[in-house]
Order: C-alpha cells, then structure tokens, then sequence
C-alpha cells in the first residue's frame, strides 16, 4: 500500500457525544400542543369583519391541529435538528450526492428582499434585476458546458432530465421520426430510466464492460436508426470518466441520435473540459451538487438544461431575452417549445445562490473539480486493499468499494456504513449503483481537507478490523446515535404514515385496509 | 480559496500517497481536444459579491417596498421569523435526503408532522412529504389517478385551474398516450357543473377542479366530484391559495380522491416564484401508488418510537422505468419551513390569517367596484382574490401603477387571448395589506384610468 | 433444499401440479436475494394468464419484483394469509408462504420448466456472475 497514514489504534472508541451525549426523543409538534396556547400575533383588522362566503362553503374547527407558543416551536424544532446529522458537522460521504460545504453568504443573498419577496408576474419594467441575474446564470452555464442556450426552468435534475428527452423528441419529430428506444448504461442513476419512460420512449440497457465503462461494440450494435438517445452519466456513476466518450459522441450521431449526458457529475470536471466539445448535445445539471446550493434534508432542487443549436426551439417557455438595448424580457412567442414544466420561472432562490457561488471561483471554478478529484483519489489509496474495488479504472470524483471481503464475514455494506455513525461520519451511498454488488460508494468533495479524509480512512478501516475480530459490534451498530438501528421493515409492514387527534385512531377502519391486500386499485 | 481547505503541503503528501505527481495526471482520461479555461471574470471577494447582488435587488419592485396585490398562484403571506431563522441551521440546510434514518430523525419526524398538517387541512388520509410545486403536483396526481383506474385515457380539467398547471399537464401527457379535456367556466367565475358533467365519460380515469379557482371563485367541489363519481373517475381537488384551506370546507369533505396543489402560502416566501412548495394527498386504499417520498413511523432496535423512508420501492432509484415518477426529491427545506409556520399558527392562527384576508378582500372588492369606470366581472363568491375589469387595457394600467410603487394585480391577457380579458386583471389580498394600501389603491385606480 | 417434486423457473418461481391444480410460488433462493418481505401484490381470483405473463409484484424494503405466471391458467385462490402478513414468504416459501392457486389449462408448459437440480445449477451460474 502506497499510503502514508498512520494505523489506526484497534478499535478506537466511538466518537461519544457527537450528537448528543444521550439519545433524546422528541414529542411530536402535536404532542405538545396545549389548548389555550398561541404561537402567533397578528394585528387588529383594519376593515369591518364580513363573510360573504355562503356557509355550505365554509369548514369548522381543523380537528387536531395545534395549539403551541414560539417559544415551544423554537425549542421542538431546535431540538430536532439535534437528531440530525450535516455537512457542517463533519464529512457527508455520500456518493452522487455531492454533499459539499454551503456558503452561508449566498444564503444571505438569496433573502435580498429584490429576490425573496419579489414576484414572477410582476410587470417586466420593475423586474430587470431579476430577469439580469436569470440572464447571468444563462450566460455562465453557458461558457461551462460550451453548448447553445440553457433553460433553468426544471425544478430538479429529475425534471431536468425529462425536459432534455422531450426536446430531443420534439426535434427528431420535426425532422419526422421521434423514434422510440432511449440506450442507458447498466450503471445510470435510476431516474433516467424513469425520465425516458415518461417521455414515451422504451428503454434498452447497455451492460457495462470489464472495466466499468460503456463498451463500443455493445453501443455500436444498439445504436440503430430508432434509437433517439443514448443517456449517459459523465463521468459514470463509479466515478469514471468515458475515455472514448468522442468515438462514443460519433457512434450516437452517425445514426442521427442525441447524445444526452446525466450532468449530475459535472463537478468532477468543472471548469476543466465542456462537454459541448465532448459531442454532447444535451445535459442537465444539480445545481446542488455541482453549484453548491443545500441540498436542505431533500429538497429544493434545480435541474438547468443546455442544449446545442438543434435543440433551442424546442426550450421550455418563456426563455429569458435580452434586447440590443440592454433590457430583459421573458419570450413567450415560442411555437416549437415543448411547453411548461412547472410554473413561473424555475427554482429562483437557488438561481440566486448558484450564480453567487459561480461568481466567487470566477476563471478559477476548475478548483471544483481538481479538489474533488484529488480527495476522491486520496481516499481510493487509502483504502485499496482493504475494502474490494470491483471496477479499477482510474477515479474520478469518488470511488465505489464493496463489501465482498466483509460480507464473507456475515457483514455487508449497510452495517459498514451503520458503524461509520458510530465514528462520527454519514455513511456512503449504499447499493448503488446497482452493478456492484454490495456498493459503497464514497464522494468526499473539494470542501474536506487531509485531516478529514485521514480520520475518515482511519476510521473505514478501523472497521474492517473489527469485522475480522469483532463483527457483532458492527453488525449491531450504530450504538451511539440518537435512535439505534431503526426498523424499516416494521415501517412498510404496518404503515404508519400520520399522527391522529386521540379518539380517532384508526378512523373508518381505514389504518386496518392497508394491509388486508388492498391491491391499490378502487 | 477560502472554500478548499487542502495547503500546498497537504496537496503534495496527497499527491504522493496517490502515486502521481500533478493534480492534472488524475485528468489523463479527459481528451486534450476537449479541455477549456473557462472565459468567466476573476472571483468575486464576499464584498464584492454582496456589492453585485445587492445592485441587482435593488433593480425590482418587491412586496416590502411596494403596496403589492399580486397573487395568481403565488402569494403574499407572513412568515413568522422563527420560521425563517430555523432555515439557517445547519443541522436543516446542509443535510440530505434522510436516507440514513439513525442520524436523521430531525428531518424525518419534520416530514412526518408535514404530512400530517397536510392531511389536516384537506381532511384526507396520507399526505406525502411534498413535491415541487403546484402544477407537477398536479400532473402527478392526474398520473396517480390513471394507475388507479386502469383502461382509461382522458383528464378532465376545470378551466378554473391555473393557466400554467394545464399547460404543465399538456406538457407531461403529450408522450404518454393520455388526454385532456377542458371544461368551461359558467358566466359568474365558476366551473359551469352542468358542461363539466357533460364532457366527463366512459373513458375519464380523473375530474380535476381548482377552488379557490384561478379567478378566485370559490367551487362547490360537491356539485364537481359527483360528476366524477357518476362515471366512476376519481376527482382531483386543487388548491394553489392554500391559506384558504382553514376557512373554506376543504375538498377531502366533499369526496375527493386526491388533493394536490401549492402549499406555498403556508410559510415559505415568494421567492420570485421558486422554491415552491408542491402537495399531495390522498385515502388510505390509494396510499400505494402516491408518487414521491413518504415517512413512517416505526420503532428502533430498543422499541423505541423512530421514524424511516418507507415505500421507497415505487421510485426510480428501484423500479426504474417502472416507477410511479420520475421525481426524486422533495422540497425539504420548504416543508420544514411550512411544517413550523402550520405548527406556530395553528388552529386558531391558520383560520385568522384567512379571514383576514378574506375581509381585506371583500373591503377592495366593494371599493374598487366604486369606482369609476371599474367593474368586477365575476360574482361567484371569492376568497381572498378576484378579477377587476378595468375600462382600458390592463397590462399597461399595471405597468404605470408599478412606477408608482403599487403592484396591482397581474393582467389575465398573459394567459389569455379573449377579448373579453384584455381589459381584466386579477387582485389578490392577503393579511399583509392594509386599509391604507387598499385606498391607496383604490385612489391610483381613479387617476390612472 | 429445493423440492424435487416441484417445476422452477429462471425468474425463480416454484409450481406444484395437484391432478388439474397448480400452486405457485416464490423459490428459497427468491426470498433470500429480496430480503425481509413487505408487501405482496396479487391478482382477484378469476383472472386469466399465459404462461410468462406478470401476475404480481413481491416488495421488500430495498427490491421490487415481477412475479411472473410458469403456466398458463385460471386463477382460483390467492394466499390471503401471506397477503396479510408476508414474512410468512420468508418463513417458508415452499410451504405455507405459496402465492396463487390456478386451473391449469394445458400440461405441456410444465415441462418446459427446470426440475431441482436444473434449478440449483442455474441459480450457482447466476451466483458467479456477480
């Protein structure tokens, strides 16, 4: 092994008190109602008090909801952050999800109330801030993925990723044909499979080679003249870059089809290489991961699309213009367009904080990618040898390990990733992608120094230790969280899915159908 | 950088560890030809950031600088500063999807209070822990519907519901084999019941109808879902002013199947018009096929009540393209700030805010019809929004009051190309306002026109 | 372990032939790889089926599967009990975890299927792909 960490002590003791020193519940927000109590001040009405609304219209009492002071909102919320586990606390391995550092400065600047309490539909001349800084965003994404226009109207990648088919579809329409088969590599994240099926297309699944990455021969016999897409994440999602990627772009055109590119991770190469040179003719991009807006416990996101010449007018509506005298306005005389996803303009909040991300690295946003790069690979040495590397070609912003060397002890990578709590890490992405068996995937980011990449080597292979001398410590981990292992079997079994006011438990014998083998259909 | 806390030392030891000797070596599968320093200016100090963007705010009118009645589907309501101030903390905004239910009971037991608000006010059974906004909401509802009535192929939509919202569905069905049909709105605001039963067939799996609807009228969702049940489709409740929910008899009353829209009104600011904050509910026979994320109470090793993901085997990361969606996220930080703000006002609190801005409204409503030259088109009852007739066009009536500081309403010609709507706008009242606002209003209205 | 009076499949299903009455289910192998089982989506007595046609899905809390029909036939009785609680399919997928009951409509599909030890040796091939 070619690293130079120190061993680990055997069995170092867990981080105690990384959460808390002691589990701590929480009551429910209803639970700790009380009736009589207000959380809320409103003034006095300034109008006279009528209704003019008939009373068959009009509902009672909302049965169950509180009754609760700020004072006790603010401490139950409070306290049920302390449960959870977060970036800022310590590294957040979690594979494809690109858990990165989140300046605090663009929080700030997203509540500018020009931005926070503005108004989509507010008339175009009082809105040219917020119609420039759109522009902007445009621009940038524009120069970092070398291709045509961008639309930043998808809510999330998901929604990025579906704007992107029903443009191809819409162009390979017009040309005459939309064709009906969409190749996707057997390593992809499962939403483009998803995104293709809704926007009307078969799927056909392109089986990886030896080496993890897209074989040449396979894609050639796949490539047929009824195939609108090939879907391809890049670099892949075990973390490797398609080195062939412009025979790969030649393959795909020859026979007229797009070459549509999962830009979930973009933050590998960022400022380094553009894809619109790569051949690729259309790519959502996570603004959460590559642009660092909160990932916020799951939500919101922000899926921008860029697309080449071809592909422009067919961008959702409205796009955003700017006119030879400066001004901005939203175009919505867009005949080809394939129409609206959402509503308004897009995720704006996270518009703001991206292009204050962008404007911070500048010319040198190509750190991004050589940091998050330079950290993966770190981690790859320090571990290589220790856990198995099922795929060896070079990494690029993570790494996919497996369990196969610990599951031959009866521990698999979810108990792996259970004891990594008890060190005082988030475990890695578990199970995915699905073509290794037992994965654990492991994406540090730019935003974790040495010592945070040692403690977490360290610690990885603490564990692997204890699996050869103790495996029932991991196996029953984790023991210093908030909650011990939670029972998510007992969850699906018996679903449990909301609180009700007491007396009303079970209403209608409703809770009782939900496992009597209602088979979903009315 | 004051973002990459890796030192030029570190970097070395790194590199050595690793066995390269550059950063650049760990890109050699990157073709040459495709390389690019990108053309971007110099970073920005934190100085120059705040600089920057604060001259960009400072170019738009906004609610807090301006007597502001815009609404269509986006509104102007309070949100307590506890609500807001909660967002900041880490532990909130810079976590994940709580995949890893041990250390993310925070966000979980959040999620599973957001859900149980959400049913609350629509009085339905299972609420999932939301979705972008209003109009994928409703596409994901109108899809949740044809997998439960299997054989069909036809929505129905009340042309009451958001402009946008239909053009969303459009967009979403196009490939998908499905169709929409719309039904008309009757002369005084509403969904017209008689022309909605009579285009509701065989072949319709869903019924969908907004209330309060995009002109502000208030439906009577009875006389909507019985037209749905007479053909055995499933009726979909829409609701885009969710403040309305606590004042006005909520849809899972009057047999709705579904109910979805934008819970945006509930404690999560404008924001330009995202992040929003997207909803569904449904009955407990359909909690099955309810797209998007859902927490369940369970218990851990030691018994003890703990909260989990569950029905994760619909979504994509499973089924692929069999999945219910293809949405992946929820809009967690917005449901956490809709869960506290539903939490802090209550059931007194949420009912206050909307009568309030019921009466508020009603007093504009009688002002405005006063005046000269103005009339209010529609006279089904409203909720908190309404559609004035101005006596020229509206677009450029609301141009000239926004100079003037005053964001009056926003012109339907946006959306519409009747005739009849050029002159009309549509005004939304909300707690926030004022009488003095309100006659403020009223008074540029007079001299404007 | 796998019984050798019963038919398997590639998408590791069991049938046993009582005279004109088929029983399916889920073989042992199939339990293990889906892990603890959550919920079972089965068809209404009644319904009619080619033979690899999708009659259900089986789900545990990390997979979903297509169960798919080995012969064609009429459904006559659904397993109520493992409906109910369907850690009984784990328990004992041979025996009282079964799945459909089917009035079988030709003999001949049966004997296209896997016995025991086809099975067994299908099931190490596929192992060693991983």
């Amino acid at each position: 092994m070619s690293v130079g960490i120190e061993d680990p002590k055997p069995a170092a003791a867990p981080a105690a008190g990384r959460l808390h020193p002691e589990p701590r519940h929480e009551p429910l927000v209803f639970e700790r109602s009380g009736a009589g109590k207000v959380g809320y001040s409103l003034p006095p009405l300034d109008v006279p008090d009528v209704s003019a609304i008939p009373a068959g219209l009009l509902r009672g009492e909302i049965d169950g909801e509180t009754e609760i002071t700020e004072v006790e909102v603010a401490r139950h919320f409070t306290r049920l952050s302390r449960l959870n586990f977060s970036i800022d606390e310590n590294t957040y391995p979690l594979g494809s999800c690109t858990m990165k550092h989140n300046p605090r400065l663009n929080e700030e600047i997203a509540r500018l109330p020009g931005f926070a309490a503005s108004h989509p539909l507010a008339p175009e001349e009082v809105s040219s801030g917020t119609l420039e800084l759109a522009w902007r965003l445009e621009q940038a994404l524009k120069e970092l993925t070398g291709l045509a226009r961008v639309t930043l109207q998808p809510a999330a990648g998901a929604q990025g990723e579906l704007a992107g088919i029903l443009m191809v579809r819409a162009a390979l329409a017009k040309a005459g044909n939309p064709r009906t088969t969409v190749l996707i590599p057997d390593s992809a994240h499962g939403t483009n499979p998803a995104s293709a099926h809704f926007a009307g297309y078969k799927v056909r699944e392109l089986k990886s080679n030896a080496r993890g990455t897209l074989d040449l021969d396979v894609l050639e016999a796949a490539m047929t003249s009824d195939v609108a897409a090939l879907m391809l994440t890049v670099p892949n999602t075990l973390g490797i870059f398609e080195d062939r990627i412009l025979e790969i772009a030649k393959i795909v055109h020859a026979k007229g089809g797009y070459l549509y590119c999962d830009g979930a991770n973009f933050n590998s190469f960022v400022g380094i290489a553009r894809p619109g040179a790569m051949g690729i003719d259309v790519m959502h991009m996570n603004l959460h991961k590559t642009f660092s807006t909160p990932h916020g416990g799951g939500g919101p996101g922000s899926g921008p699309v860029a697309v080449v010449d071809s592909l422009v007018p067919h961008l959702p509506r409205p796009t955003i213009e700017r006119r030879e005298d400066g001004t901005f306005f939203l175009d919505f005389d867009r005949p080809e367009s394939i129409g609206r996803l959402r509503t308004f303009l897009g995720n704006y909040g996270m518009f703001v904080r991206a292009l204050a991300y962008i404007s911070s690295y500048g010319n040198r946003i190509g750190e991004v990618a050589r940091g998050a790069v330079l950290n993966a690979n770190y981690i790859r040495a320090g571990l290589t040898g220790v856990y198995h590397l099922k795929y060896d070609a070079p990494s690029m912003h993570e790494v996919v390990f497996s369990d196969k060397r610990q599951a031959e002890k009866g521990v698999h990578n979810g108990d792996i990733g259970k004891r990594l709590m008890d060190y005082g890490f988030h475990p890695p992405t578990i199970s995915f992608p699905l073509i290794v068996h037992g994965a654990l995937m492991i994406e540090p980011t730019e935003t974790e120094g040495r010592t945070g990449l040692d403690a977490f080597v360290a610690a990885m292979r603490a564990i692997a230790r204890e699996v050869e001398e103790d495996p029932e410590i991991v196996l029953k981990a984790p023991h210093t969280t908030p909650v011990r292992r939670v029972d998510e079997v007992g969850a699906a079994r018996n679903l449990i899915l909301r609180w009700r006011p007491e007396g009303r438990k079970g209403e209608g014998g409703r809770e009782a159908d939900s496992s009597s083998g209602d088979s979903g259909k009315p | 950088m004051k973002f990459l806390p890796t030192s030029d030392a570190d970097r070395e030891a790194m590199l050595a560890a690793i066995g390269v000797s550059s950063v650049d070596d760990l890109f050699a599968a990157i073709p040459a030809s495709v390389r690019h320093v990108p053309d971007l200016p110099p970073p920005m100090s934190e100085i120059e950031v705040r600089r920057f963007f604060g001259a960009l705010s400072a170019k738009n009118a906004h609610a807090k600088d301006c007597a502001f009645f815009l609404g269509a589907g986006l509104y102007n309501h309070s949100v307590s500063a506890v609500a807001d101030q909660m967002l900041y903390r880490a532990e909130w905004l810079t976590s994940y999807t709580p995949y890893q239910p041990e250390v993310s009971q925070g966000t979980l037991q959040s999620i599973f209070e957001f859900q149980t608000h959400i049913c609350l006010l629509t009085a339905m059974d299972v609420a999932n822990a939301s979705l972008y906004e209003g109009a994928s909401a409703l596409v994901e509802a109108l899809l949740m519907a044809d997998r439960l009535v299997r054989g069909r192929r036809r929505a129905v939509l009340s042309r009451g519901i958001h402009p946008e919202y239909r053009e969303t569905v459009r967009t979403y069905f196009q490939n998908l084999g499905l169709e929409v049909v719309e039904a008309p709105l009757a002369a005084d605001g509403r969904t017209d019941a008689a022309a909605l039963a009579a285009v509701v067939d065989d072949a319709t799996f869903a019924v969908a109808v907004q209330s309060p609807n995009f002109r502000g009228a208030i439906e009577d969702w009875n006389a909507c879902s019985e037209a749905a049940r007479a053909r055995g489709a499933l009726f979909v409740g829409v609701v885009a002013e969710a403040a309305s929910l606590a004042l006005l008899a909520p849809p899972g009353e009057a047999g709705a199947d579904i109910v979805c829209g934008e819970a945006q009104s509930l404690g999560v600011p404008m924001h330009n018009g995202g992040p929003l904050l997207g909803f569904l509910s449904c009955r407990t026979a359909h909690q099955r096929q309810i797209p998007g994320r859902l927490v369940g109470q369970t218990s851990d090793a030691e018994g003890r009540r703990a909260f989990a993901l569950t029905l994760s085997t619909r979504e994509q990361h499973i089924r692929r393209e069999k999945a219910t969606s293809n949405i992946c996220t929820n809009q967690g930080l917005m449901a956490l700030a809709s869960n506290i703000h539903m939490s802090l006002l209550g059931k007194k609190g949420l009912r206050e805010v909307a009568a309030q801005s019921h009466a508020k409204a009603e007093y504009l409503k009688g002002r405005i019809a006063g005046v000269p030259g103005y009339r209010l088109p529609d006279s089904a009852p409203t909720f908190n929004e309404f559609v004035v007739e101005a006596p020229g066009p509206a677009a450029a009536l609301l141009s000239r009051l926004a100079r003037r500081r005053i964001l009056a309403g926003v012109a339907l010609s946006r959306w519409s190309r009747e005739a009849a709507d050029e002159n009309r706008f549509l005004v939304a009242v909300t707690e926030m306002n004022t009488r003095d606002e309100m006659d403020s209003l009223v008074e540029a209205l007079g001299e404007a026109s | 372990m796998n019984p050798e009076e019963l038919h398997y499949t590639q998408s590791h299903e069991w049938v046993r032939i009582d005279g004109d009455i088929g029983t399916i289910g889920i073989t042992e192998h199939a339990q293990k790889e889906l892990g603890e089982i959550v919920y079972l989506e089965l068809p209404e007595v009644g319904h009619l089926y080619n033979a690899d046609d999708e009659f259900g899905t089986v789900e545990s809390v990390k997979a979903v599967s297509e169960l798919f029909i080995p012969i064609s036939g009429e459904i006559v009785q659904i397993n109520r009990a493992a409906v109910a609680e369907p850690g009984i399919v784990n328990d004992d997928p041979f025996g009282d975890g079964w799945l459909i009951k089917l009035k079988v409509t030709t003999d001949d599909e049966v004997r296209k299927l896997m016995n025991a030890d086809q099975y067994a040796e299908y099931v190490l091939a596929e192992e060693k792909e991983k």
